[in-house]
């Protein structure tokens, strides 16, 4: 059974192929686009927009970190520069050039990491991108967009280059869950609540989405109803959003695609602890490295499951 | 709109050079902490730019898009960008008094946000030289006929993203891109042959695709013709190899790392600058 089942969602492109499309639509826009890449643009799917704008694509090579800082130079020239590979290279690799060319100058620069999570399966840990929410959200300033499906990724990357500043948005490598049919997918800033319930609330962001959902199915036909709100804007997070679900249910659950430490989980918990305490629990990879697999199984043995999701659910209810 | 400067001669470079070096001197140790001797290797370099004719730039309007950039990407050496900016007119002379103090604008490394001229934030080693070729490819693809500079320490050539920074350049060929090494052959904690040689040095900027030139970078007229051959360069991108001494211009200072990341005392600041020939104001230093 595949994340999605339960709740009936068809299987829509991956995140990265929106993203690459998304790029595109962009650049016949806007002539100040200029995508930076280091190898991978066949896997992060900016490769769309090397075709389309061969002129206005830089291949830096094996090299994040000239990678990001090439990226600055272009922004302090007025062009809205996209630097892509896979998240943990980007921002493992790159991190101090992200935090000293970018973030401390405030300069207009997107960063969009895909392979994330644990769900890339058989390339293993080293490639699996599962402390990059933590990082980008450290960086003052950084705006982090994860989101869940291709409809939501093409309006997020809308969203990103209208701001003035640093974005980081994640994507991933499968073939993802659709949630969203057509529009209002995404707002900046604002939780999407994509079901409604007054028992608990389930919080993801990414392909956990579809995953709450299942367990929203599941807990519906054990008689409880659950709230699912979709946090695609992890920084700046949707407080009100958090405020609300603490006050107006019974508790919340977490889930993500990511390590448990400073994560939308964490960040969760500190939006609620300032105004509304709430019993929670999360569903998060937990202090370890994943490893190789089908992606399916990899999922599985590190906890993201339906029924998973479902006991973290009972066991805050029941506090 | 200013463009470029006329050529200052170099009795008069050299003068300034000494300008700059006295207010070095001066806003460090008025701030009782910097790197005044990693700015002061630095100075002609810096006086050839600014005031030589070389950079093509505009104080009164720091945005101009067509202006030449200069990228201090040794940023613990701003005291000497913050004294070329500050007599270029960028903002006041009185900025230099208030060096590293909350609130101010002059931090202790660069900061783009709020220095009017500072191209780049930078104090993280070895990150300047990748937003120089940015820079670059921009006015690339923007046909504009701007140059970017770029000054790295020697030291900080050992960091790795250095010389993906120099790949890049040759790999696009850029004709608009100088990349300066100010090597006065120290760092924080000794030699730069002690702590990680990067000898062959002009062979290895050669190797990865640069054209290079080395050269005395305390010697005025040497600097100037350098600067101006690296100006009129367009064959691609052009390496110059800076020989200084760390805190040239002082007799005590020079040579010896152990000022680096350190103010003179007010002692030493009065006998630095009457070896530097600023009499009237060595007298505010003097005891008693």
């Amino acid at each position: 059974m595949a994340i999605g089942d339960i709740a009936g969602l068809k299987l829509g492109p991956a995140t990265r192929d929106a993203f690459g499309e998304a790029l595109v639509e962009l650049g016949g826009r806007k002539p100040e686009i200029v995508v930076v890449d280091a190898d991978l643009a066949n896997s992060t799917m900016a490769s769309k927009f090397q075709t389309a704008y061969p002129d206005r694509f830089i291949e830096v090579g094996i090299a994040e970190s000239n990678m990001v800082g090439v990226a600055a130079g272009l922004a302090t020239c007025g062009k809205e520069a996209w630097a892509t590979s896979f998240s943990v290279f980007l921002l493992a690799n790159a991190y101090d050039q992200i935090r000293v060319s970018v973030a401390y100058p405030k300069l207009n620069v997107k960063l969009c990491g895909s392979h994330s999570g644990i769900s890339i399966g058989p390339d293993g840990p080293s490639q699996m991108g599962i402390e990059d929410i933590a990082l980008a959200c450290a960086l003052p300033g950084f705006t982090v967009i994860v989101p869940c499906d291709a409809e939501q990724t093409k309006a997020a990357v809308q969203a990103a280059s209208a701001l003035d500043g640093p974005v980081f948005i994640r994507t991933g490598r499968s073939k993802t869950p659709v949630i969203y049919a057509n529009g209002n997918s995404f707002t900046l800033g604002k939780a999407n609540t994509i079901r409604e319930g007054k028992d608990i609330t389930l919080i993801a962001c990414g392909l956990t989405v579809a995953l709450a959902l299942d367990a929203a199915k599941l807990l519906a036909d054990q008689g409880i109803e659950a709230r699912v709100l979709d946090m695609a804007t992890v920084k700046p997070l949707d407080e009100e959003a958090v405020a609300k679900a603490a006050k107006e249910t019974k508790g919340i659950v977490v889930i993500e695609e990511h390590l448990l430490d400073g994560g939308l989980g964490s960040r969760v918990a500190m939006a609620a602890a300032k105004t509304s305490p709430a019993p929670m629990a999360f569903v998060a990879v937990d202090n370890t490295f994943a490893e190789s697999g089908l992606p399916e199984d990899v999922l599985k043995k590190y906890g993201f499951t339906p029924e998973n999701v479902v006991t973290a659910a009972k066991s805050v209810l029941s506090r | 709109m200013t463009e470029t400067q006329a050529r200052a001669d170099i009795p008069a470079l050299k003068e300034t050079a000494r300008l700059l070096r006295k207010d070095i001197i001066e806003m460090t140790t008025k701030a009782g902490s910097g790197h005044p001797s990693s700015s002061m290797s630095a100075a002609e370099v810096v006086a050839g730019l600014y005031f030589g004719g070389i950079l093509r730039h505009n104080p009164a309007e720091p945005k101009w898009p067509d202006r030449d950039r200069f990228v201090l990407s040794k940023g613990h050496a701003c005291p000497v960008l913050y004294a070329a900016l500050a007599n270029t007119g960028y903002f006041p002379l009185e900025w230099m008094d208030h060096l590293r103090e909350i609130d101010a604008p002059l931090e202790g490394h660069p900061n783009y946000l709020r220095v009017p001229g500072a191209e780049a934030s930078t104090g993280s080693l070895g990150q300047g030289l990748s937003i120089g070729v940015g820079m670059a490819m921009a006015g690339h693809m923007d046909n504009k006929d701007y140059k970017v500079y770029v000054m790295t320490g020697d030291g900080e050539i050992e960091e790795g993203q250095i010389w993906e920074a120099a790949a890049s350049a040759a790999k696009f060929y850029l004709p608009n891109i100088v990349w300066i090494i100010d090597r006065n052959g120290f760092q924080q904690t000794g030699s730069t042959k002690d702590v990680m040689p990067m000898d062959p040095l002009a062979e290895k900027a050669t190797a990865f695709g640069w054209h290079v030139r080395e050269i005395n970078g305390q010697d005025m007229a040497e600097v100037m013709d350098a600067l101006e051959e690296a100006k009129s360069y367009h064959e691609g991108p052009y390496c110059l190899i800076c020989n200084t001494k760390k805190g040239a211009g002082v007799s005590f200072v020079e040579g010896n790392f152990h000022y680096h990341g350190k103010a003179l005392t007010v002692e030493e600041t009065h006998r630095a600058l009457l070896e530097l020939g600023w009499t009237a104001e060595a007298a505010k230093y003097a005891k008693g």
